[in-house]
């Protein structure tokens, strides 16, 4: 169902399964548990192997921001599949989201602000 | 063309993707794009959503889905015999939740209208609730 990863204290989490009701509770509690375990505040999904998601897919990516937002760290999505465009569109998640990247220009940009 | 469809299920969640993918592949021979498919498969998970956790909260129950094609006509209907919904005007209203310990989004029926050609909901207090969504394919 997920893959989880840390690198650069990054917690990437790669979902490979559909976005619904069904798995979103799991997904919630596995990220929480790896990122208070491994005290880590970054979140950086990888939504190349996920070709939908609904409603409470947006849910679970509010509630992840909420909570990396309180320890100032921030939440990305790489290789977003154009079939979830029309719903992310509609959610207003671009607004404290970043959708447009890829794994490298994160951890780049991340570098950079780190050295200044 | 002209086909109908009815499946009963329980309101598990493991029916979410059952009921989409239903609707799909019924749905295949009239070729719709891979947007419309999207959208289509969307608004019903969103409505076998709302039954099973607002309905039903989470108990089993029955959820009833129809699907029917008329050339290009695509109409969708999800019912339940759950709790019913009282004021189906808030409910529709975006991010409006009735569950927010549940990190629900409030987007359940904005995705089923902007998906949709058009949604119509019924529903009854204490006996159930019945959603009709229907889609133009181009």
């Amino acid at each position: 169902m997920m893959q989880l990863d840390v690198l650069d204290k990054n917690l990437i989490v790669k979902i490979k399964c559909d976005i619904d009701h069904h798995v979103t509770d799991k997904i919630k509690e596995k990220i929480e548990r790896k990122l208070e375990l491994l005290n880590l505040k970054n979140i950086i999904f990888d939504f190349e192997r996920v070709d939908f998601m609904d409603s409470s897919g947006i849910g679970m990516l509010i509630g992840r921001y909420k909570f990396v937002d309180k320890i100032g760290g921030k939440i990305y999505v790489i290789n977003l599949n154009p079939n979830l465009k029309p719903i992310i569109e509609m959610s207003g998640l671009k607004k404290i989201i970043n959708f447009d990247c890829d794994l490298e220009s994160v951890l780049k940009s991340q570098r950079k602000s780190k050295a200044e | 063309m002209k086909n109908k469809i009815n499946i009963v299920m329980q309101s598990k969640s493991e029916n979410e993707s059952f009921a989409r993918i239903v609707v799909a592949a019924f749905i295949a021979p009239l070729n719709p794009t891979v947007e419309e498919l999207n959208d289509i498969k969307t608004a019903v998970s969103e409505a076998v959503t709302n039954s099973i956790i607002h309905a039903y909260q989470e108990k089993t129950g029955k959820i009833i889905l129809t699907c029917e094609i008329f050339e290009r006509r695509v109409k969708i209907i999800i019912k339940d015999y759950g709790l019913g919904i009282e004021n189906i005007k808030k409910a529709m209203e975006p991010l409006y939740t009735s569950r927010p310990d549940m990190e629900r989004s409030g987007l359940g029926f904005t995705v089923m209208q902007s998906f949709m050609s058009k949604v119509i909901v019924k529903s009854k207090k204490n006996f159930g609730t019945k959603v009709i969504m229907i889609k133009n394919l181009a």
